[in-house]
C-alpha cells in the first residue's frame, strides 16, 4: 500500500508551518523526514496517519493492505505512549482488543510479537519498571502486533540515550528485512536517517517545504559496514540542512 | 592578574590553584532536604501524648471539668451509651445518611464530571452551574430542602447528596482534562472505538485525580452529616452531639466528637487502601 501527500499547506493560528508539500511513501520502502525543529515534521506525520487534517491538499493512499493488516497505518512516537497501567502484554494486547480475533488467536499474537522483539521475558512488567529502550520495543511490538502496511515513526529514538539509540537501530533494521514494511520516519538525527532511509525528505524551515529527496541505494543489511560511503550522504545531508537549522534556531518562538 | 599571585598547583598537591594547603577542607554540603519521609509512629505517638497530658491535666485540677471533661470521662459516657443500646441506633442512621448520600452525590457527581470532560456542550452547561452552586453552603439551603423533601431522611441525604456532587464534578473534569493527550492520540491511531478510549485511557488516566475528590467529597459529607442531623433528627451522631450541647453535657459531646473523628479516618483509611489497590501501576 502506497501512502502520499499531496499539496500540502498548514497553518498553525494564522503562522504558516507547511508551504505546499508533496511526499510519496511506496510500499515496502523507508522514508526519512528531516529537518530543523518547528519546520512541521510531526505535523506531516499526523496527516499522513488521518490524525489531523491539512487546511490545503490530502493525504491519500493507493492499492488495498496486505491481507490480515488490522491497522494500516500505526504509529510509533517518541514518549512511546505506554498506558502506565498495563503490563507491556497489556499495552501489545490493546491495540486488539477492538478486533474480532478470539481470546486466543490474541494470546498467541501477543506472544508472537513479543518474542520478536526480544521482551518474552518482560510481558508481565509495567512500563514503569522499565527502561527507555525496553518501552520502545514495547510499543514497536504493540505496532507490529496489528501488522501494519505502513509505520509512521515519529523520532522513535529521540527520547534515548545514544547506546540504546544504537541498539534499537539494529532491531529496526532487522525488523525490515525481515518484514519489509513501508514506513515514514521522522527524525532530526542524520546518522538515523542515512541508517534507514531508502529515500531521505529534507525539509526546510518554517514554513517547511521539500528542500530536496535524497536517495540512497544501498541495502540496510550493507550500512552498518560500509559506515564511510554512508558518511558522504550524511555529510552531504548536513549541508542542504546547516544554513535552514542555524536560521531556525535564532527565530524567536512565537508559535 | 600577575604571575606571582598564582600559587602552582603542584605545591599545592591535589588542592585547587589558590587554596593554601593548610585550608584544604571538605566542600560544604548544600543538598539534602524538602523530602519528607514516611515515620509510621509519629502520628499515634503525638495522639498518645496529647491524651495522656489531658488526662493528667484534669486528674490534677489544671483543667476544671466544665472546661473541658477528662477524656476517661468521655470514654465513660461512650461507655454508657454502648449499653444503653443507643450507640447503635446513632451509628445506624449516621451510617445510612452518609452512605446514602455520598454515593448518590458520587455517581451523579462522576457521570456529570466525564459529560463536562468530554463533551464541549456538557461542558459550557455545567461548568459555570458548579462553578455557582458550590461555594454555597449546602446547609443554608437545608431548610429548603425540608420543604421540599420534608423533615425525613430525604432532606438530609439531600444535603449530603448536593455537598459532595459539586466537588466530585470539579475533581472528576480535573482528571478527565488532566489525562495526557498523548496517550488518547495513540488510542485513536490504533483505531479504538471512542467508548474503548473511554474506558481503557481516560478513566484510568482520570482515577488519581478521582480518588482525591473522593477524599475530599467524603470529608464534606461527614461534615454535612453532622449538620443536618442538627436539625430535627433522633437518632445520629449529630444529634447526639446537639443534645449533649445542650445539656451541657461536656463528657458525652467529645465522646460525639470523638466518634466523628474517627468516622473521618476511617474514611480515609478505606479511601487510602482504595488508591493503593486502583494506582497499584504508579
Amino acid at each position: 500500500m502506497d501512502l502520499a501527500l499531496s499539496h500540502v499547506s498548514h497553518r498553525y493560528n494564522g503562522v504558516e508551518v507547511l508551504r505546499d508539500i508533496s511526499i510519496e511513501a511506496p510500499s515496502g520502502r523507508i522514508v526519512c523526514l528531516v529537518g530543523p525543529s518547528g519546520c512541521g515534521k510531526s505535523t506531516l506525520l499526523r496527516f499522513l496517519g488521518g490524525l489531523e487534517r491539512p487546511d490545503e491538499g490530502e493525504a491519500l493512499m493507493a492499492g488495498d493492505p496486505p491481507p490480515g493488516c488490522l491497522n494500516p497505518l500505526t504509529y510509533i512516537f517518541q514518549d512511546f505512549a505506554l498506558l502506565p497501567w498495563r503490563s507491556a502484554r497489556g499495552n501489545v494486547s490493546l491495540a486488539l482488543e477492538d478486533h474480532r480475533l478470539s481470546r486466543r488467536e490474541r494470546e498467541e499474537i501477543v506472544a508472537d510479537v513479543l518474542a520478536r522483539t526480544g521482551l518474552s521475558d518482560f510481558a508481565d512488567a509495567l512500563p514503569r519498571q522499565l527502561s527507555g529502550g525496553m518501552k520502545q520495543r514495547v510499543a514497536i511490538a504493540r505496532a507490529l502486533a496489528v501488522r501494519p502496511a505502513c509505520l509512521l515513526m515519529d523520532e522513535p529514538l529521540s527520547a534515548l540515550d545514544s547506546q540504546t539509540r544504537e541498539l534499537l537501530l539494529d532491531d529496526l533494521q532487522g525488523l525490515w528485512e525481515r518484514e519489509r514494511f513501508g514506513a515514514v520516519y521522522v527524525t532530526h538525527n542524520l546518522a538515523e536517517a542515512v541508517r534507514l532511509g531508502h529515500h531521505v525528505v529534507v525539509l526546510s524551515r518554517r514554513p517547511g517545504r521539500v528542500r530536496e529527496v535524497v536517495e540512497i541505494d544501498m541495502p540496510l543489511s550493507e550500512r552498518k559496514a560500509r559506515a564511510p560511503e554512508l558518511e558522504a550522504h550524511q555529510q552531504r545531508l548536513w549541508e542542504l540542512m546547516r544554513e535552514e537549522a542555524m536560521a531556525a534556531d535564532q527565530e524567536i518562538a512565537d508559535v | 592578574m600577575s604571575d606571582a599571585t598564582i600559587p602552582h598547583a603542584g605545591a599545592a598537591g591535589a588542592a585547587p590553584a589558590g587554596a593554601s594547603p593548610s585550608r584544604i577542607r571538605p566542600v560544604p554540603f548544600r543538598g539534602g532536604g524538602f523530602r519528607p519521609m514516611p515515620r509510621r509512629w509519629v502520628g499515634p505517638v503525638v495522639f498518645a501524648v496529647l491524651i495522656a497530658v489531658w488526662e493528667v491535666g484534669s486528674r490534677f485540677g489544671w483543667i476544671s471539668p466544665i472546661v473541658l471533661p477528662a477524656p476517661s470521662e468521655a470514654l465513660e459516657a461512650f461507655a454508657n451509651l454502648a449499653r444503653s443500646g443507643q450507640l447503635a441506633l446513632h451509628l445506624q442512621a449516621s451510617l445510612s445518611r452518609l452512605v446514602q448520600g455520598w454515593i448518590f452525590g458520587t455517581l451523579l457527581g462522576v457521570a456529570f464530571g466525564f459529560a463536562a470532560g468530554l463533551f464541549s456542550l456538557a461542558r459550557a452547561g455545567i461548568v459555570p452551574l458548579v462553578a455557582a452552586f458550590f461555594p454555597i453552603p449546602k446547609i443554608a439551603l437545608l431548610p429548603l430542602f425540608i420543604i421540599w423533601f420534608g423533615i425525613g431522611e430525604e432532606s438530609k441525604v439531600a444535603t449530603i447528596l448536593f455537598g459532595t456532587f459539586f466537588p466530585t464534578v470539579i475533581a472528576v473534569y480535573g482528571g478527565v482534562d488532566g489525562v495526557d493527550r498523548g496517550l488518547v492520540r495513540m488510542g485513536q491511531s490504533f483505531g479504538l472505538s471512542r467508548w474503548s478510549i473511554i474506558r481503557k485511557i481516560v478513566l484510568p488516566g482520570a482515577m488519581p485525580a478521582i480518588l482525591s475528590g473522593f477524599r475530599i467529597s467524603a470529608s464534606i459529607a461527614i461534615i454535612l452529616l453532622v449538620a443536618a442531623e442538627m436539625i430535627g433528627a433522633e437518632y445520629g451522631i449529630g444529634a447526639y452531639v446537639l443534645l449533649a450541647g445542650n445539656l451541657m453535657a461536656t463528657d458525652q459531646l467529645v465522646a460525639g466528637v470523638a466518634m466523628l473523628s474517627i468516622l473521618g479516618l476511617t474514611v480515609s483509611w478505606l479511601i487510602g487502601r482504595l488508591e493503593k489497590r486502583v494506582l497499584r501501576w504508579r
